[in-house]
């Protein structure tokens, strides 16, 4: 089993013709996800590699190939809107991989997508995959391994630093969801932790956080009361100062709230086994399974 | 994108809020003429991307021009947190009755844009909502309808008693939350909201952030930038397409993606050592980054090794492999480099180091301590 994606997910790609969505799109059809779908405004009626229908609208796409899951690669400037349409038409999860959507046009988007009954997973995110199942966004698919440990993180890279330890390791994964880098995203830690507690097909659960906003304390809460499953958690920017933005958007220490420190002990508190380093992963999950 | 005060007052200047005048000086002469213009005894601000300018001794009151000229001269050029002062603002010594703040952020909890009042200002607010948590007053804006008259009125009278002042007051509040979309703020505050002792309601500093992602899309704010007012390593790396930040360290550290970056200071920090900097080389990453990642980072004497970690995703190993030789060109490193690599075209990579003359290390925490011992000089 697994979450949010799997083999009925019939994927539309936004920005298909694009530089990072024609080959991100190559990369997921390889994988065996069924991409049904491509949309590049003025390029309707092509084929991306002789198989897939590009069209010009998202409503378009959806009415012809039931599209129910969509993938952003747009850039920036038109992601917002490219939310938009991906909600108004009708897709249920929509993952927004682009980076740098400015946030007061997420303060418009993210209640557009929720009143529309969607889903939203980012901006600025890695996507998620369903090992052996389904690839949406850009997660490399090599280093995964399908199995019974649930991933959700903030970050990209070092998520599949994480999943290279897991997979090397004999630990395959359910589900891996990049949640991503914004102060601002549609879908977040207590979601995912929701979804795996559920989910009949995962056995433990690996959190990732980083230093800037409360999530992860939230969801520390989340755990204590609502979580059976293993947890098993990092944070990143112990070494982080105070004040500067480190590199994604929302990773930034406000005064003296969000930091490293009192993440982990929020995360502690609530039972959850805290590595120290992402070497820790496979060892401390040994100990809880 | 910080702005400075001057900056931020002509925006709400622009936007109908009251605001006293003020000048702009880059030299004890000027400081001395604009007190000359204004009149009376006037303030010497230091314009830096820095709090605390006060306690720093960058805020100082003049009771003539030729004090405010003198202390134009000790302003101008004293360094705050790191920072070179270029410019000070002149503005009259306003006599205030009260002072109150206003300031609106991007809240991430409940994903709205966030008024905050308090008719506890003057000082820094996250030490009013520390101790005195009950005289700050938030209501999350619903941006399809903006701040609403009755909604501003009402934080209006938190902050005054008299109707013609929490008018005026809820007024400047509309007007701070148009500023902040149209510019592209993530945070406007009003510090503090003044009455003077006629009664009128101004604004006597003032802060705006900018949200980096707003920049590219607003030219008019694109060119408020103060390249000056930053570090100059941060601005080289920006212009490079790179997110560097300084820290103390000795160890280098060239790492793809943000999340990994942090965690690869983390582990330096773990295993004994001090991280030197955040840098994150991105996604999609050309030689020339490299090159340009090795440029910044070996330009502080204090840095004792290079740290690459790349784990390849979108970032192709061979890329950055053919930077790390190419750099190794166009520079004479004088440190050594550590490498860890793995992921997307890692056989290709190696097999460029190798040729070069480099290895390179698939474990991340091998490499790490590789490292920390090379910084420490006991790498055998």
């Amino acid at each position: 089993m697994s979450v949010l994606i799997d083999t009925s997910t019939r994927l539309l790609v936004q920005g298909i013709t694009g530089r990072d969505g024609s080959f991100h799109a190559k990369q997921m059809l390889a994988y065996g996800t069924k991409v049904v779908a491509g949309v590049t405004p003025g390029k309707g009626g092509q084929r991306f590699e002789g198989a897939v229908p590009v069209f010009n609208t998202v409503a378009e796409a959806v009415h012809e190939t039931q599209a129910n899951t969509s993938v952003i690669y747009v850039p920036a400037a038109l992601a917002a809107s490219a939310i938009f349409e991906a909600a108004d038409s009708g897709i249920g999860l929509i993952v927004c991989i682009t980076e740098g959507i400015p946030v007061l046009d997420m303060t418009r988007v993210l209640p557009f997508v929720h009143e529309r009954g969607a889903r939203l997973i980012g901006p600025n995110c890695p996507g998620l995959i369903s090992p052996g199942k389904s690839k949406v966004g850009i997660i490399p698919g090599n280093i995964c391994q399908p199995g019974k440990i649930g991933v959700v993180s903030r970050s990209g890279t070092l998520t599949y630093e994480i999943i290279h330890q897991l997979s090397t390791n004999g630990l395959g994964q359910s589900t891996c969801v990049g949640i991503g880098g914004d102060p601002l995203i549609g879908t977040n830690f207590i979601h995912c932790l929701t979804a795996f507690e559920a989910d009949p097909g995962t056995a433990a659960i690996v959190m990732i956080g980083e230093i800037g906003g409360t999530d992860e304390q939230q969801a520390a809460e989340f755990v204590k009361e609502s979580v059976k499953k293993p947890v098993v958690g990092f944070i990143a920017g112990q070494t982080a100062p105070p004040g500067r933005r480190m590199g994604h958007a929302g990773a930034i220490i406000s005064g003296s709230s969000g930091t490293a420190a009192e993440k982990m002990t929020a995360l502690a508190n609530a039972g959850i086994s805290v590595m120290k380093r992402p070497a820790d992963v496979v060892p401390l999950l040994r100990e809880r399974l | 994108m910080n702005l400075h005060e001057y900056q931020a007052r002509d925006i709400l200047r622009r936007h109908g809020i009251p605001v006293p005048p003020g000048e702009v000086a880059t030299t004890p002469g000027e400081a001395r003429a604009s007190a000359q213009r204004l009149g009376g005894k006037v303030v010497v601000k230091a314009q830096v991307h820095a709090g605390g300018r006060g306690k720093a001794g960058g805020v100082k009151l003049a009771n003539s021009a030729a004090e405010a000229e003198a202390h134009a001269r000790a302003i101008l050029g004293m360094t705050i947190k790191g920072l070179t002062v270029h410019k000070v603002l002149i503005a009259p010594a306003a006599t205030i009755a009260s002072e109150s703040y206003v300031g609106i952020i991007v809240d991430r909890a409940s994903q709205r844009p966030v008024l905050m009042v308090s008719p506890a200002g003057g000082i820094d607010i996250e030490e009013v909502a520390a101790k005195t948590p009950e005289r700050i007053h938030r209501l999350a804006v619903d941006p399809r309808y903006g701040l609403l008259s009755h909604q501003a009125l009402g934080l209006g009278f938190a902050l005054y008693g008299d109707l013609n002042q929490a008018r005026a007051a809820a007024d400047i509040m509309q007007k701070l939350y148009q500023v902040v979309y149209a510019v592209g703020a993530s945070l406007a505050e009003i510090n503090p909201l003044a009455t003077t002792p006629e009664g009128a309601v101004q604004a006597l500093d003032a802060k705006i952030v900018i949200d980096d992602n707003e920049v590219e899309r607003r030219p008019e704010i694109a060119a408020l930038r103060d390249v000056t007012a930053e570090a100059r390593e941060e601005v080289a790396a920006r212009e490079a397409g790179l997110t560097f930040i300084k820290l103390d360290g000795n160890v280098g550290c060239c790492v793809n993606g943000a999340g990994l970056a942090m965690a690869t200071m983390d582990l330096v920090k773990y295993y004994g050592g001090e991280p030197a900097n955040f840098l994150d080389i991105g996604g999609s990453s050309k030689a020339q980054k490299v090159v340009a990642a090795l440029r910044i980072m070996t330009s502080d004497p204090r840095v004792k090794v290079i740290l690459f970690n790349i784990f390849g995703g979108i970032t192709r190993g061979d890329d950055v492999a053919n930077g790390i030789v190419q750099a190794t060109h166009e520079l004479s490193l004088k440190v050594p480099i550590v490498i860890r690599l793995t992921g997307t075209n890692e056989g290709e990579a190696m097999e460029i180091l190798t040729k070069a003359g480099f290895s390179a290390l698939t474990d991340m925490d091998e490499a790490v301590k590789q490292a920390v011992a090379r910084a420490k000089g006991t790498a055998a």
